[in-house]
C-alpha cells in the first residue's frame, strides 16, 4: 500500500516527463488496438462482400478466379457459361432462386454487369442487408441503367444522366448507337456494387446483337429494331445461386461440378473469401507487426526515461534505505512505478482509440466501406492490454535491477 | 539467534571491515561502546571511515568479523532484510541534508518509518497526533507540517521535520550525521538544543557526528573517530 502511494507521489512531482512516456505509450496502444480493429474491420466486412448467396456458379477455372471476376469485378472469366446450363440448373428442385450475371463491358473504368432486377432483392451484404436505392428505381426498360454509388459519385452523375456502354473492358469502341439512361443509383456498401453499372441481361444481348468477333457488323441494328428482337442471352458469366434448404448446397454443388455438357464450377462465397483473405492477408500481419513494434518502442522509452531518473533519485532511495526499507523495497518500488505508468497508458489508450472510433466511425464508413463496431474490447484486446502492462513492468526490470544495486552499494549515503 | 549482549545501546567490539570492491577500503574498531541513554558527540573529518562506521552501526553494511552490538542484539548475526527491519524498528537517522522526499508532504514524511517499522507503529498510539506533537516541540508550524511540500520549507525546517521522523515511535537510537551543517551558525545551537530535549524526553541514545568541534560542549562525552576507528586501504 505505502509503495502505490510512494509510487503516485513520486510520479505525480514528475508529472510531465511521466505525462509525455506515458501518452506516448497510450499513443502507440491507441495505434496497435486501432490497427487491430480495422483489421478486423476489415475482415468482417470483406467477408460481407456477400451473403445470402449459397452457390456462385461459373465456368470451371479457380474458385478464387470465380470469387473475383464475380463479385469483385476483377479480372475477366475465362469462359462462359451456356444459356442451356443456366436453365438446367435454374431447374434443378434445389434451386430456389438463381440470378444470372453477364459480365465484359464497362463504362468509364467501372464494370457493366448484365442481370435480372432479382439481383437487387437476392444481393445481401453485411449479415443480410439488402441494397437500397439513394435516389430512382431499378431498371425497367431495355436501356435503362441502375449506377452504384461510387460510379454516380465519381462521375457525377445524376437521374436520367445518359450513358454509353464500351465494349470490353479497356477498349475505345463503344455502343454509342445504343445509350442508356439512369434510372436509380444505389447506396453505398462498401462492397464492389458501388463500383458497378447495372443493366439487364437482355440490354446486354441488346448491345451485341450487331456485332461479332469483337467489332460492329456491317448489319447495323438501330436501338428501335432491337426491342423486337428475341434477345435471350446465349450464355451468361456466371451465376448467383440460393438453395431451398442449407442441407442441400453441397449436393448441389457436387451436381454443377460434374456437370456432364460443360465444365462448370460451383463454389461457396464464404470459403473462396476465405481462401482469398489468406492471399491478401500477409500485409495485415505486416501491420499488426508495425504496430507492435511502436508499443516495443514506448516501452523502452519508459525504460529509458526511468533510467535517466536514477541518478537524480538517489537520495530518495537513501532516505527510503534509512527509514528501514530494503533493497527489495527500491526495486518494486521502481517496478510498481512502471506498472501504473503503463495501467494510466493503456486505460488512456482505449480512452482515446474509443474516442477516435466515435468520431471517424461514420466517415470510414461512408469513405471506405468499412464498418467498424464499438463494442467493449474483446478477449484477445484485453489480453494485449494486459500484456501491455505485463511488458513495462518487466522492461522497467533493468533500470529497477539497477537501482537496487545502487542501493546496496550507497547504503544511507547520499551520492548526488 | 541475536544474543542480548548488556545495557550498552551500541558496542563494537573487535569489528573489521572492508567495502567490496576495488578501492579496498577497510575499518577495524577494536573496543567502542555508548551506553543506553548517552548522548556522545563523534568528531569526524570527512574521509575518516564516517560514514563507513555509521553504516556498520546502522546494520546497512555487515561487517567481516566481530560484534555490532545496538540495543543489545548483534547486527553481525542478522541477515539483510532482518537488519533493515532491526534499523526501522531501533534506529531514527537524521541526514546533513536532502533529508525529506521531496514530493511528500512534511506529514507523510514523518510518518514514513512507521511503515517499514511495526513495533514503533504499535508504540504510537496516533501517529498523526504524535507527528503534530514532535513537530511542535520542535518549534514547526502545525500548517506548515500539513499543508506544505517537503520541497518548500527552508533547510531548517527540513532538518526539524527530519528530526520529528527520527524519533516518532520512540526509536532507542537516534544517529545524526552532520544535521546542522547545512544551517546558519546562529539556528545549529538551537537546533542541537531542540533534538537534545527531544532525544531525552524518548530516553534514546544519540550518537552525533560532526567536523565542527564548537557543538561538542553540550553532549556528555566527546570522542574522535580516528581515536575509535583505523581505516587503511589495502594496496589493489
Amino acid at each position: 500500500m505505502i509503495l502505490i502511494r510512494l509510487a503516485g507521489q513520486s510520479l505525480w512531482s514528475r508529472r510531465l516527463t511521466v505525462a509525455l512516456t506515458v501518452f506516448a505509450i497510450a499513443l502507440s496502444v491507441a495505434l496497435f488496438l486501432g490497427v487491430e480493429k480495422l483489421r478486423t474491420g476489415a475482415k468482417a466486412s470483406f467477408a460481407d462482400t456477400i451473403s445470402g448467396t449459397d452457390l456462385i456458379v461459373g465456368a470451371r477455372s479457380g474458385g478464387v478466379q470465380l470469387l473475383l471476376y464475380s463479385v469483385f469485378r476483377v479480372g475477366n472469366a475465362t469462359n462462359n457459361v451456356t444459356w442451356e446450363s443456366y436453365q438446367d440448373i435454374a431447374a434443378r428442385e434445389e434451386v430456389a432462386w438463381i440470378v444470372p450475371m453477364s459480365l465484359g463491358d464497362s463504362h468509364r473504368g467501372f464494370r457493366v454487369l448484365g442481370t435480372t432486377p432479382a439481383f437487387f432483392e437476392r444481393y445481401r451484404f453485411r449479415g443480410g442487408r439488402a441494397l437500397s436505392y439513394a435516389e430512382g428505381a431499378r431498371f425497367d426498360d431495355l436501356f435503362d441503367a441502375v449506377l452504384g454509388a461510387d460510379v454516380a459519385a465519381q462521375l457525377g452523375y445524376a437521374l436520367g444522366q445518359e450513358i454509353v456502354v464500351a465494349h470490353g473492358v479497356a477498349s475505345f469502341t463503344e455502343h454509342d448507337d445504343k445509350p442508356f439512361r439512369v434510372t436509380g443509383i444505389l447506396d453505398k456498401t462498401g462492397t464492389p456494387v458501388d463500383r458497378t453499372v447495372f443493366v439487364s441481361l437482355e440490354a446486354i444481348e441488346a448491345i451485341h446483337v450487331d456485332w461479332s468477333g469483337g467489332g460492329r457488323s456491317r448489319d447495323t441494328v438501330s436501338a428501335e429494331e432491337v426491342r423486337a428482337m428475341d434477345l435471350t442471352p446465349g450464355a451468361v458469366t456466371a451465376a448467383l445461386v440460393g438453395v431451398s434448404s442449407k442441407l442441400q448446397i453441397f449436393g448441389l454443388q457436387r451436381w454443377v461440378n460434374e456437370y456432364p455438357e460443360e465444365p462448370l464450377l460451383a463454389i461457396l462465397p464464404g470459403v473462396a473469401l476465405g481462401e482469398l483473405w489468406d492471399i491478401i492477408g500477409v500485409a495485415e500481419s505486416a501491420l499488426v507487426g508495425v504496430s507492435a513494434m511502436v508499443v516495443v518502442t514506448a516501452l523502452l522509452g519508459m525504460a529509458a526515461m526511468i533510467f535517466s531518473g536514477l541518478n537524480e533519485r538517489r537520495r530518495e532511495m537513501a532516505i527510503l534505505r534509512a527509514v528501514g526499507a530494503r533493497p527489495w523495497t527500491i526495486l518494486l518500488l521502481l517496478m510498481t512505478e512502471a506498472a501504473l505508468m503503463s495501467l494510466v497508458a493503456v486505460i488512456v489508450g482505449v480512452g482515446l482509440l474509443y474516442t477516435g472510433l466515435f468520431f471517424a466511425r461514420s466517415y470510414i464508413d461512408t469513405a471506405f466501406g468499412l464498418y467498424l463496431q464499438i463494442g467493449a474490447p474483446s478477449g484477445r484486446e484485453l489480453a494485449v492490454l494486459a500484456s501491455v502492462v505485463a511488458a513495462g513492468t518487466v522492461v522497467s526490470l533493468v533500470p529497477a535491477l539497477r537501482a537496487y544495486r545502487m542501493s546496496l552499494t550507497d547504503g544511507m549515503q547520499v551520492r548526488i | 539467534m541475536p544474543t542480548r549482549t548488556d545495557r550498552d545501546a551500541i558496542r563494537l567490539r573487535d569489528l573489521s571491515f572492508t567495502w567490496p570492491g576495488r578501492t579496498g577500503f577497510s575499518l577495524t574498531v577494536p573496543e567502542f561502546s555508548v551506553a543506553a541513554g548517552e548522548k556522545l558527540f563523534l568528531l569526524g573529518e570527512s574521509g575518516s571511515g564516517k560514514s563507513t562506521l555509521l553504516s556498520l552501526i546502522c546494520g546497512i553494511a555487515a561487517p567481516r568479523a566481530g560484534q555490532v552490538a545496538v540495543d543489545g542484539v548483534d547486527l553481525a548475526r542478522l541477515r539483510g532484510p532482518a537488519r533493515d527491519r532491526f534499523r526501522a524498528n531501533r534506529i531514527g537517522v537524521i541526514f546533513q541534508m536532502f533529508n525529506l522526499l521531496p514530493y511528500a508532504s512534511p506529514l507523510e514524511n514523518i510518518l514514513l518509518p512507521l511503515a517499514f517499522a511495526p513495533e514503533r507503529r504499535t508504540s504510537v498510539g496516533d501517529p498523526h497526533a504524535e507527528a503534530l506533537r514532535l513537530t511542535g516541540a520542535l518549534g514547526l508550524d502545525p500548517d506548515l507540517v500539513l499543508r506544505a511540500r517537503a520541497s518548500e520549507l527552508s533547510i531548517g525546517q527540513q532538518q526539524r521535520v527530519a528530526a520529528a521522523r527520527a524519533l516518532i515511535g520512540g526509536p532507542r537510537l537516534v544517529i545524526a550525521d552532520e544535521p546542522t551543517s547545512a544551517l546558519d551558525a546562529a539556528t545549529q545551537g538551537a537546533f542541537i538544543e531542540l533534538l537534545m530535549s527531544q532525544v531525552d524526553a524518548a530516553g534514546a541514545t544519540l550518537v552525533l557526528v560532526s567536523h565542527d568541534a564548537r557543538l561538542a560542549d553540550r553532549f556528555d562525552r566527546v570522542r574522535d573517530i580516528s581515536e575509535i576507528a583505523v581505516t587503511g586501504r589495502a594496496a589493489a
